[in-house]
């Protein structure tokens, strides 16, 4: 199952400038784990290391934010476009 | 350790800076934030705002500010639609300087990214923006152009 995930610039500087990359896998999870496999330093920004999804970043597949439906083991389709954003905030 | 590294212009037009400002007297009491979009050159911003994106705070809170993620998504279409990047974010602080708070300085997501702060401590608004690189803070000049 390919998709699309795009990237914020900030994490671009671990998949070599790429805004956007296509990605294998049936879940969220997955498509990470396909990330990571390619772009290893991706490794530690998406996941933490008690593997469940970074606190710092957002993860929407199409318009919805993976965190209120099944998180890493959200199903993911062919053609979904997964976006990946950091936590913006301060004080 | 002020200039420690190359900062460009952030260069608002009136129109922009008056949708910033009222955003930030609009969220009264709390804090207010957006997204700022424009093109780059490489990683790095030219300074050049083509868009303003007045966003929610997910903490509705007058002490700190989380963009609404799905504000950001939306944001961040738009500008890709355009050929642009989000290259920054505003907040206001309601009763502090227009600085970054020790907050904003450990987390400030990206060292590229220019952080506009909107004081309304006093009568008058004041506005300052900076990069945040690995805790060291530095200031970029704010221009009103157009």
């Amino acid at each position: 199952m390919a998709v699309d995930v795009r990237f914020p610039t900030v994490l671009r500087a671990h998949t070599d400038g790429a805004p956007v990359v296509s990605a294998e896998g049936s879940t969220v999870g997955e498509v990470f784990a396909d990330l990571v496999a390619r772009y290893p330093g991706l490794s530690g920004q998406l996941v933490d290391a008690t593997g469940t999804m970074h606190k710092f970043v957002n993860v929407y597949l199409d318009d919805e934010d993976v965190r209120y439906l099944n998180q890493l083991d959200t199903k993911v389709g062919e053609g979904a476009e997964i976006s990946i954003l950091p936590a913006v905030a301060g004080g | 350790m002020s200039t420690a590294f190359e900062s460009p212009t952030l260069r608002l037009t009136t129109g922009q800076y008056r949708i910033i400002v009222g955003h930030c007297y609009d969220g009264l009491p709390d804090e207010a934030c957006g997204l700022l979009a424009g093109p780059m050159i490489g990683a790095r911003p030219t300074g050049v705002v083509s868009e303003v994106y007045p966003c929610r705070n997910a903490d509705a809170s007058a002490r700190s500010y989380t963009v609404d993620g799905r504000d950001y998504l939306r944001a961040t279409r738009d500008a890709e639609s355009r050929g642009h990047e989000i290259v920054g974010v505003w907040h206001s602080h309601t009763h502090t300087d227009a600085y970054p708070s020790s907050t904003d300085v450990r987390q400030a997501v990206d060292p590229a990214w220019l952080y506009l702060l909107v004081s309304l401590r006093d009568g008058s608004p004041v506005l300052r923006s900076f990069r945040i690189q690995e805790e060291t803070v530095a200031e970029v000049p704010v221009g009103l152009v157009g």
